[in-house]
This record gives structure tokens, C-alpha cells and sequence, in this order.
């Protein structure tokens, strides 16, 4: 029972993008810090990263009738 | 033993859903359960769904699910990022799922519940639903490209220009009529105008938690969002009861469309953190929640569908719109079984999240085979009502009387008894002064929904179920308006931006005014001139819309074919080419009608002729005189509007049958756009979810 209501939770919060800053600090873990060297650049703050992911989705059409 | 055991089963479900629709076809009676609608629908979809959406991904699509997606390729951790498929087809569906399928049904119920629920199940799975997987397909081979830029790409600069024309015109054609539904639910009705209005500040309030308050804790800016609304759903009718705050709210339609006007307007240039995200999140919440609701209070009742299955009102005299069965109510459903505007969705967007190309078939067919069954309870929720009630809400004064004994007395001579008592108590209990000639559908829809969720979930709430009705509808209305209307600022900087390279800056201030502006007055022309027809403005615009989306799927079936053909399927070109002859013969036909009938009530020249003759004669009675000259302009103004729709479609028909016949004597066409094949990396388990 609680397994299904914490996978419930996961998905609620995948799907609304309530974890999306989490999945990205990831990503960027996984493609820009190779082998413990500080390469490039820092990921974006929390606040930074949710203004950028926002305005590039209203940037086109995500709405239908 | 597996395989005959599996084949039974698929055995049972086709005699059991072709039982249901044969059931619901010949069907005579008083009343047929809804339990039959439910029952046909969802056989249907799964038959479609495992043999005919299967084999065409097999054997016409070539899915290869070794094959790197775009999500794969270009993963960036933002935009482009490989997801879980259940996750795509969660925002796959609410991209798509709008209030289209919502009104169409609706109004569409004029003809008795059979030929729009056939349309609904079989439109959507031979047409729309294989519409938006083609082109979800096809945009994932393609690097995520768009309609349009597939179209430039694949069928020449004709095709490219023509798709983003049509997309521009349907999009304001679009926010127009849905104006005109909020417009309709909010006139004279405080509660309602007070609940909408409400919505605005709360969205700013869940946009400022989550920029600056809590950034991006989504979820608990949400929760407290939907606490808010329904709040304000209950503080409407604490208004309506308020002697002083009530004639606040209660707003005719004029002043109400301005105040639409001036919110599409703040919501494309005001910053979309602040308005248009929070309002979408919301939005989103609101419309699952709604739906889901709306399926348990269905399959819970099982309520009986009193509407007839056919009306009279298929010879093409119905009330809420002119025109006959063939091909009007094609036109009228629109979305719930195929919608063009689907196809901006499947390309561009819903490929940067796909995973692998196995999943096209359920996010891609199975996404529209949801919407789908959203127009089917739409449809249930329209015909549970008495007909002569469902007419009396949605027929306007300027056909059936302004008076309400004249209403009832029209109403009932067509064999649909209802009375003016029942109406007041029905108005009554809804906490509304009148339910006549509320047009749109939203009304209508609302007291379905009412008295379904009353029964389910509590009676002596029906006011409230109500209000919540119409405030659910009207908070995913305003976000297509207000979404639509910034992507149309967009569209408009690009073209502008041809002329003069500084406009297409979309951080330039004065070029955001001005073309918000400009994308605001287009649709508020259609709007303002909705608001003032007597004959209650959506049995002119609801058909319009319908041309105009059945052009951009007819558009974007082209493309699909073209491409099919291009690549060597010639033999299978008929999944897509199918589709799209049944949409050229039914918009030529309904624009031809629109253009050229004499009928008052279809043709728009003659209803122009008729007018101006009688203006000219002087029998018009003042109030009717004064808006006369811009009703004529307006008629006019649509006429050549319809006749470039179909203008458009044709030539893009034309381009299409031009590469086609090219490719096939061997002479050079625009070579294909597809990505090079790359192998996929990812495995089950190596994706991130």
C-alpha cells in the first residue's frame, strides 16, 4: 500500500514538474562533470532554471481547443 | 492455448461493442442508458486500438524502436528530455484535450444524439486519431520540427506558407467563439462573473508563490490554487446573494466581451509567470479532475438519455445552427473526433519527451481516443437532459422569442414540451435568474454536469455543482485564450518581422504591444460582433471554427500523405488519404453551403442580401436597424473568409498531388527531411523516471 501511494506521489510530481530542478541537477551531474574535473559551466540556480523552463515551453503552441 | 484463449476474448469485445452500437443505432424508445454509450465507445476504441492503430505502425509507420528520438539525441535536461511514456501521455493529453469536444457534442445534440456519437467514435478512430500519430511520427523523425516547417520542408514553400496561414486564421477564429462561450455563461449572472473573475487574481497569487515565494514547488502552489477557486466558487454565491456586491457582477454581454478583450490583451504581454503558467497549472488540475469525476458520476447512474436518437432538425431548420445533417455535423463536432489543431501539438511539442518510437501508438492514437471519450460524455451529458429544456437553453431569442412564453410555446409545438415553470425551477435551483437562450453550450453542458454530479455526489448542492461547472469550463477556456493569443503575437512578430527585422524581437516592447494588439482586435472584432447578433453570434462562429479546424487537419493529412507517398507507400497512402478525402469533401461542402445557399440562416450572402433589403425597405425595429450595417459587413466579411479557407485547402490539395505525381514519374521532389538513423542507447531501465 504505501509502495503504490509513494508511486502515486512520483508520478503527480513528474507530471506536474514539481521535480523537474532535481531531474535536471541530475542530468547535468551525469553530462558536464566528467571525471571529477569542474569542466564548463555551474547548472543554473533553482530560480533561474524554472524562468528558463518556462518561458521556452510558452514559447510555442502547447494549447489546443 | 494463450492465443485461442486471447482470440476469444477479442471475439467477445467486437459482438459486445458491435451489439452496443447497433443497440444505440436502432434504438426507437423513450430513453436508451448511457451504459450503451459507454459500452460502444470503449469496444470500439479497443478494436481500433489493437488492430487497425497496431498494423498501421507496423506495417505503414515502420516503427523502429531501436531507433534514437529526438529526446534521445538532442537531450538537453530541459525542453528535450527522454521521459516515461505514461508521463508523455499525461501532458500529451492536456496539450490536446480542450473545451472543443466539450461545446461540439453539444450543440451538435440538435440532431438527436446518434449522428454525432457515430461521428465521435468512428471520425476519431479512422481520422483524428491516426491524424495525430502520423504526425507525431513523423515530427519525431524529423528532429521535433513543426507542422509548417515540415510542410515547407517535405511538400515546397507553398505548403509551408499555407499551414502557417491557416494556423494563424483558426487560431483567432478559435479564441473568438470561445470568448463568446464565457461571455454567454457570464451575462447576467453574478455568480459566475464573480467566480471568473476570481480566477484571475488567485492564478497571480499561485504565480508569485511560485516565482518568488517557493520556486518551483509546483504542487503546492497548486494546492493552494484549486483550495482558492473553490472558495471563490463558494464566495459567488455569497455575491449573488448580496443586494450591493450582485450589481457589480451582473454585466451585459457587451461590456463583459470588453473586459475579455482587455484580459487577452494584459495576458500576451504581462510576463507568463505571473498570469498565463499559474493559470495553466490550475487549469490542468481542474480539467482531469473535472473529467474524471464527470466518468465515475456516469458509470455510478447510469443515467437515461432522453434526446431522441435523430431530430427533425436534421432537414437543416434546428435552432442552434443552420444547416442540414450532411455535412454540418461533421463541421460542428470537430474536435472530439478530429481536430487540425492536434496536429501543431503531436509536431513540435509531444516529440521532445518520447522516449522511444514504440510509444507513438498510445501517446499518439491513444491520446485522441481519450478526447474522444471526452465528447462522448459531453454527449451524455447534453441528451440526459429533457430536449425540450436542452432547446429552451440553447436556442436563441432572435429564433425561438424573447419572451419566455414564446420560447416554451416554439419549443413545444416542435414536439419537445417544456413550460415556463419548469425552466424557472431548473433557473431556480442552478442559482441563476434565467436559463433561456443561454447559447454556447457552456450553460447547457453546466446543468447537465449539475444534475449528474447532484445525483451522484449530492443533490442539494445543485447550484454549487453548477457554478463549479461553468468555472471549470471557463478556467481552461481563458487559458486557451489567453495561451492562443500570445501564440498568435509570436506568429504575427515572426511574419512581421519579414518586413522590418526589428519586430520579430519578442522582448521589444512596442512591437508586443502593437501585435498584441493586433491578434487582440482581430478576434475581438468576431467577439464583439458574436456579442451583438441577435441570433446569439455562435451559430455563426461554431461553424467557422469547424472549417477552419477541419482545414488544418485536412492540411496536415496532405502533408502525411505526400510524405507516405514520397517514401515508397504508396499502397498504404489510403490510411492517411482516406481521412483527408472525407475532410475536403465535407468542408468544400459546407463552405459551398455557407457561400451559396439561400437559406437565411446558412447562406451568409443571402442573410447579407436579406438584411440590406429589408434595412433599405425600413421594416427593421430600430434596435435592429442601428447594428444592421456592421451584421451586413460581418456576413460579408465571413463569406470571403470561408471561401479563402477552402481556396487554401485546395491549393494545398494541389501542391501535394503535384510532388506526389512528380515523385512518381521519377522526377526530382524536395528530398526527405528525416533525421539519419542513429541507435538507440537507452534501455527500459536505463530511462530517468
Amino acid at each position: 500500500m504505501l509502495r503504490k501511494v509513494q508511486t502515486f506521489w512520483q508520478l503527480l510530481r513528474r507530471l506536474s514538474g514539481d521535480d523537474a530542478y532535481e531531474r535536471y541537477i541530475a542530468h547535468f551531474a551525469e553530462h558536464h562533470q566528467h571525471e571529477g574535473i569542474h569542466v564548463c559551466e555551474k547548472p543554473l540556480t533553482k530560480k533561474a532554471f524554472f524562468k528558463k523552463r518556462q518561458d521556452e515551453r510558452w514559447n510555442g503552441i502547447n494549447r489546443c481547443c | 492455448m494463450h492465443k485461442l484463449f486471447s482470440k476469444i476474448i477479442w471475439l467477445l469485445i467486437a459482438l459486445l461493442g458491435a451489439s452496443a452500437v447497433g443497440g444505440i443505432a436502432v434504438n426507437r424508445g423513450e430513453s436508451i442508458n448511457a451504459l450503451w454509450f459507454i459500452t460502444a465507445a470503449l469496444s470500439v476504441y479497443a478494436i481500433a486500438y489493437r488492430f487497425y492503430a497496431a498494423w498501421v505502425t507496423t506495417t505503414v509507420l515502420v516503427v523502429d524502436p531501436t531507433r534514437a528520438t529526438p529526446a534521445e539525441r538532442l537531450d538537453n535536461g530541459r525542453d528535450f528530455v527522454p521521459t516515461n511514456k505514461w508521463i508523455v501521455f499525461g501532458h500529451h493529453f492536456a496539450a490536446i484535450a480542450g473545451p472543443g469536444p466539450l461545446v461540439g457534442p453539444t450543440l451538435a445534440a440538435q440532431f438527436g444524439y446518434l449522428p454525432g456519437t457515430l461521428w465521435i467514435l468512428f471520425g476519431a478512430v479512422l481520422g483524428g486519431c491516426v491524424q495525430d500519430m502520423v504526425m507525431l511520427f513523423l515530427s519525431t523523425r524529423r528532429n521535433a520540427k513543426s507542422l509548417g516547417q515540415m510542410a515547407r520542408d517535405e511538400l515546397g514553400p507553398l505548403g509551408g506558407t499555407a499551414a502557417l496561414i491557416g494556423t494563424f486564421a483558426i487560431m483567432i477564429i478559435l479564441i473568438a467563439v470561445l470568448g463568446l462561450v464565457v461571455v454567454n455563461a457570464m451575462k447576467h449572472s453574478a455568480w459566475a462573473t464573480s467566480t471568473i473573475a476570481a480566477t484571475i487574481p488567485v492564478a497571480m497569487i499561485v504565480g508569485i508563490y511560485m516565482r518568488h515565494f517557493r520556486p518551483g514547488q509546483v504542487l503546492e502552489a497548486t494546492a493552494l490554487g484549486v483550495i482558492l477557486l473553490l472558495l471563490s466558487v463558494f464566495g459567488g454565491g455569497w455575491i449573488d446573494r448580496d443586494e450591493f456586491f450582485r450589481l457589480w457582477f451582473d454585466c451585459d454581454g457587451l461590456f463583459l466581451a470588453w473586459w475579455v478583450m482587455a484580459y487577452g490583451l494584459a495576458a500576451a504581454i504581462l510576463p507568463v509567470w505571473l498570469l498565463l503558467a499559474p493559470r495553466d497549472y490550475l487549469s490542468t488540475f481542474m480539467k482531469m479532475g473535472t473529467i474524471t469525476l464527470l466518468a465515475v458520476a456516469i458509470i455510478m447512474l447510469q443515467p437515461e438519455v432522453k434526446m431522441p436518437a435523430i431530430t427533425r432538425f436534421i432537414d437543416g431548420t434546428g435552432p442552434i445552427f443552420g444547416g442540414k445533417l450532411f455535412p454540418f455535423v461533421f463541421i460542428t463536432i470537430a474536435c472530439g473526433a478530429i481536430s487540425g489543431f492536434h496536429s501543431l501539438i503531436a509536431s513540435g511539442t509531444t516529440p521532445k519527451l518520447l522516449t522511444n518510437e514504440r510509444d507513438i501508438l498510445m501517446i499518439g492514437y491513444g491520446g485522441m481516443l481519450l478526447e474522444s471519450f471526452v465528447a462522448i460524455m459531453a454527449m451524455i451529458a447534453a441528451t440526459v437532459l429533457d430536449p425540450g429544456v436542452f432547446f429552451a437553453i440553447n436556442s436563441p431569442a432572435g429564433v425561438v422569442g424573447k419572451e419566455a412564453i414564446n420560447a416554451v410555446a416554439t419549443i413545444s409545438s416542435w414536439g419537445f414540451p417544456v413550460t415556463v415553470t419548469q425552466m424557472q425551477a431548473l433557473a431556480d435551483q442552478m442559482g441563476e435568474a434565467t436559463l433561456f437562450a443561454r447559447t454556447g453550450g457552456a450553460p447547457s453542458l453546466a446543468v447537465g454536469m449539475a444534475s449528474l454530479f447532484g445525483s451522484a455526489f449530492g443533490e442539494t448542492l445543485l447550484a454549487l455543482w453548477y457554478h463549479f461547472a461553468i468555472m471549470f469550463e471557463a478556467v481552461f477556456i481563458l487559458t486557451t485564450l489567453d495561451a492562443g493569443t500570445r501564440v498568435g503575437r509570436f506568429m504575427l512578430q515572426d511574419m512581421l518581422g519579414n518586413i522590418w527585422p526589428k519586430m520579430a524581437e519578442t522582448s521589444w516592447l512596442p512591437s508586443v504591444i502593437f501585435s498584441s494588439f493586433l491578434v487582440v482586435s482581430g478576434w475581438g472584432y468576431f467577439l464583439y460582433i458574436g456579442v451583438i447578433d441577435p441570433n446569439g453570434g455562435v451559430n455563426i462562429l461554431w461553424p467557422l471554427f469547424g472549417i477552419a479546424n477541419q482545414m488544418l487537419a485536412a492540411i496536415a493529412l496532405c502533408v502525411a500523405t505526400g510524405i507516405l507517398i514520397k517514401s515508397g507507400q504508396l499502397k498504404y497512402a489510403w490510411v492517411t488519404g482516406m481521412p483527408l478525402l472525407w475532410l475536403i469533401i465535407i468542408t468544400s461542402t459546407a463552405a459551398w453551403e455557407k457561400i451559396s445557399s439561400n437559406d437565411l440562416r446558412i447562406g451568409f450572402f443571402s442573410a447579407a442580401n436579406d438584411l440590406s433589403i429589408k434595412l433599405s425597405v425600413g421594416v427593421l425595429p430600430p434596435e435592429k436597424a442601428d447594428i444592421a450595417p456592421q451584421l451586413i459587413f460581418n456576413l460579408h466579411l465571413d463569406a470571403w473568409l470561408t471561401l479563402f479557407f477552402v481556396a487554401l485547402l485546395w491549393l494545398i490539395v494541389f501542391d501535394m498531388l503535384r510532388i506526389c505525381g512528380r515523385y512518381l514519374a521519377g522526377k526530382p521532389v524536395p528530398p526527405s527531411s528525416e533525421a539519419k538513423h542513429q541507435l538507440s542507447r537507452l534501455t527500459e531501465d536505463w530511462v530517468r523516471d
